[in-house]
């Protein structure tokens, strides 16, 4: 059982199809969850559909669909660490790795999820992805979180193997959906799609949703490859 | 933001001549476009440049096309579809492409994009 669990991605609505399941299974049972997100997704090119949002209005408008989103998982920890959407490869690398260690070192979690670096096919995920690995492998190794990396990239079981972590989340399904409706300005299209299929047991959409995967990061094995 | 009817924004557009303006340029087909074989993610964008506008202007049936004559060079932008005045005064256009998502955006403000 985890003590605390910190997530961090560089987008808005990144937690949402992925992980949305795990934080509302842990804070359900009242294991406090942070979730520690890079941007406010200020280059989106989704502005609703039909469009409701601007270049200008979007980061406002996606700021309240986080916190919509996090008020619908349970989560009371939120940190918008206020970098800019599509230059986290670019940042001062040390700023984002203190930035994001200086959330761990605060919250002292027990497990952390983030992107698997060079799996992230946006390069937000693997800059932010990166910048967590670092920042957990600068903590000693007897004190070090565990580390659950998600790859994106449409080869990853090719290239990684199976998952070491499945999590059936079909409980919190229909909260899962919601958290995924809060995102309204990223998802709308989707979110009619998905409810279309409700109840129906061959669904792609929701069978893929009920199930969450992800890949221990093994710093060991990174360190004999050297 | 509103379809784009060529002979407001172009009024719009001539408020500006003659200015030191804001520049926000950018082109978009998505960074999971990578994940397609047949594709590639391709976009720029360049973030309040200041330029002076001489001549504005906006061309086309729809979608539109958009040329600004600078003391310095030249602006371009097309597939424009949609636009507004914001509350700030901010001229934005954008161009969506079919599934509502932007795929070009050329906007001008007389104070810095935040
Ligand atoms: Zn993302």
């Amino acid at each position: 059982m985890e003590k605390h669990v910190l997530v961090v991605f560089p987008h808005p609505d990144d937690e949402a199809f992925s992980t949305a399941g795990l934080m509302i299974q842990h804070t359900n049972q009242g294991i406090p969850v942070t979730y520690a997100c890079a941007t406010l997704g200020e280059m989106g090119r989704n502005m609703g559909n039909p469009f409701f949002a601007t270049r200008e209005t979007l980061p406002e408008i996606r700021k309240k669909e986080l916190r919509d989103a996090c008020a619908v998982m349970g989560i009371r920890d939120l940190r918008m660490l206020g970098f800019r959407d599509k230059t986290l490869e670019f940042e001062n690398q040390e700023l984002l790795i203190k930035t994001i260690g200086e959330v761990i070192d605060e919250t002292n979690p027990s497990l952390v999820i983030t992107h698997y670096p060079g799996y992230g096919i946006h390069p937000d995920h693997d800059a932010c992805g990166a910048a967590t690995v670092q920042a957990v492998r600068l903590i000693p190794e007897e004190k070090r979180p565990k580390l659950y990396c998600l790859p994106i990239t449409r080869d990853r079981e090719e290239v990684l193997g199976e998952p070491d972590v499945r999590i059936d989340v079909s409980d919190v399904i229909d909260r899962k959906i919601e958290a995924l409706k809060a995102h309204r300005s990223q998802t709308e299209g989707m979110v009619r799609k998905i409810e279309s299929e409700v109840g129906n047991p061959n669904s792609e959409i929701l069978n893929w949703l009920s199930q969450e995967v992800f890949w221990i990061y093994n710093f060991n094995s990174e360190d004999n490859e050297g | 933001m509103k379809q784009i009817n060529s002979r407001e924004v172009q009024e719009v557009l001539e408020g500006f001549t003659g200015k030191e303006v804001f520049l926000h340029l950018e082109t978009t087909n998505g960074a999971y476009a990578a994940q397609d074989k047949e594709k590639r993610a391709v976009g720029a964008y360049i973030r309040n440049a200041k330029i002076t506008i001489l001549n504005a202007m906006i061309k086309g049936n729809g979608p539109f096309r958009i040329g600004l004559k600078t003391n310095d060079g030249w602006v371009y932008a097309e597939g424009l579809t949609d636009w507004e005045v914001d509350v700030k005064d901010r001229l934005l256009i954008a161009g969506h492409d079919a599934e509502g998502k932007l795929a070009v955006a050329l906007q001008i403000s007389i104070t810095p994009f935040k």
